[in-house]
């Protein structure tokens, strides 16, 4: 589901396997895992690091399972509860995060890459896309809490949340979602590495990054202690069964 | 320490001597005094403030030094003093303007935000959140006020996660600094210039004063508390590096 390779400081995490990524409990729980070895490897390795996050295919991820999730309201809480938990841990992680957006990133895959300190994207293909408006979902509180904080301009929020707007790379930086568009996956990539490698170069303490990164998003982590409602998730899981969503993307 | 002069309708008040300008509690005290005695002498007529500084330095933050000399309670101290500070120049009856001199880091950064408009000499001089690089953490109250002040999330990160070291144009595109000046001389004198501007439009200073207090009310609120240097329950605690 997914892999961590360690290129010289530098910690890639791939998302793998050519499908879209969907946030099931198997691709949450195997990133938590992976997030968890990054700490314990980073604590004993002594100097500074950074995570990249990528993935193989088409998709960066496309967000939570609803296939799976059917109408059922508990793996809809499941997925909500285990996605929460990977933000924040992403949130604390002891070292600068950056996202090489690969492919489509929807919903709460858009919302994974912006967990990172830093979110680069290929140019050539895919689209950042809250897709909740065009398949008839009830965006959560935290994914709102979380775009504005990553998100200056009311206007793009409402492009983003309000208009359920693809946009590409380009635009993104454009409208200040992301940092910079590349020219393909493996570019972006490079220019992740290259990121990470100046991110490290300023030899900051882990621990002083990650509990700074918390201050900066206090409002996000508050977010997430609450996380969806009960109703939320019943009203969710109603419109599923009324709706029979497939993917629409 | 500082010095307090009226030019016109306008209030000057300086950090003097060549030195960091570093926020100890001698040197806060004596701002706060001045600010007294500036909220006694404006009555009827309107005014504005301009805070800048002599030297390399517009104010190199804590007094780290001082701080250590007694760490359970000299941190506390000083937080305390440089938030009763912040919220009487939050409450002052009267616009304020940053003519930013020099360096301004840390919680120097924090004090010239705390000013409605920043103006910085662009010839030299960097703004600068240090803590990242010397290894201590953002109180939460500095991150409120400097999203209150900075719309955009890039540029706090690029502030505090990445301690960006910002030229006077950089911080004006970032949004941080609103207008970047020739030197230091020039940056005092525009500021009068918007100082004189804004006493021209003869506001209440109390209605001024109450209405800025509105605007940034979470950082009055964040205020009250500083978890780097005191406990939930008030009592002080030790600050090092982390």
């Amino acid at each position: 589901m997914c892999t961590l390779e360690k290129r010289g400081n530098i910690y890639i995490l791939t998302l793998t396997g050519t499908d879209d990524h969907r946030l099931n409990p198997p691709l949450l729980d195997s990133l938590q895992s992976a997030l968890r070895r990054l700490r314990s490897e980073a604590a004993g390795c002594g100097g500074p690091c950074a995570l990249i996050t990528t993935a193989h295919g088409n998709y960066f991820s496309n967000g939570y399972d609803l296939d799976w999730a059917g109408s059922n309201e508990d793996r809809l809480l499941l997925m909500s509860t285990k996605l929460r938990s990977l933000v924040k841990d992403l949130i604390s992680l002891p070292m600068p995060t950056i996202a090489a957006v690969s492919g489509h990133a929807s919903a709460g895959g858009f919302i994974l890459a912006l967990c990172h300190d830093y979110v680069l994207m290929r140019k050539d293909r895919g689209y950042l896309y809250m897709s909740e408006l065009d398949v008839g979902l009830v965006l959560p509180a935290w994914f709102a809490t979380l775009l504005r904080c990553k998100i200056g301009s009311p206007a793009v929020w409402r492009d983003v949340v309000m208009m359920a707007e693809k946009m590409t790379a380009e635009v993104a930086v454009q409208k200040g979602v992301i940092n910079s568009a590349h020219g393909s996956a493996a570019e972006t990539v490079r220019a992740a590495v290259a990121l990470g490698e100046q991110l490290v170069g300023r030899k900051w303490e882990g621990h002083v990054y990650g509990e700074n990164r918390k201050v900066v998003f206090a409002g996000v982590l508050d977010a997430l202690g609450v996380g969806d409602s009960v109703e939320h998730v019943n009203a969710t899981s109603r419109l599923l069964k009324a709706k029979n969503v497939v993917s629409r993307f | 320490m500082c010095t307090l002069e009226k030019r016109g309708s306008v209030y000057i008040l300086t950090l003097t001597g060549n030195d960091e300008h570093r926020l100890n509690p001698p040197l806060i005290d004596s701002i706060r005094a001045a600010l007294r005695r500036i909220r006694s002498e404006t009555t009827t007529s309107s005014s504005a403030l301009i805070t800048t500084a002599h030297g390399k330095f517009f104010c190199n933050g804590y007094d780290l030094g001082w701080a250590q000399s007694d760490p359970l309670r000299h941190p506390q101290l000083m937080s305390s003093k440089l938030r009763s500070l912040v919220g009487d120049l939050i409450s002052l009856p009267m616009p304020t303007i940053a003519a930013v001199s020099g360096h301004a880091s840390a919680a120097g950064l924090i004090l010239a935000l705390s000013h409605d408009y920043v103006l910085m000499r662009k010839d030299r001089g960097f703004l600068y959140m240090s803590e990242m690089d010397i290894g201590f953490k953002v109180p939460a109250w500095f991150v409120a006020l400097m999203r209150c002040k900075v719309g955009s999330p890039e540029a706090v990160r690029d502030v505090v996660l990445r301690a960006e070291k910002l030229g006077a144009e950089a911080a004006a595109k970032k949004g941080i600094v609103d207008l970047a000046c020739g030197g230091a001389a020039e940056t005092v004198e525009e500021a009068v210039r918007l100082g004189e501007e804004l006493v021209g439009r003869r506001w209440n200073g109390a209605v001024y004063g109450r209405n800025r207090e509105t605007l940034l009310a979470e950082v009055v609120g964040a205020m009250g508390f500083d978890e780097t240097v005191e406990n939930a329950d008030g009592t002080p605690k030790a600050v090092s590096r982390l």
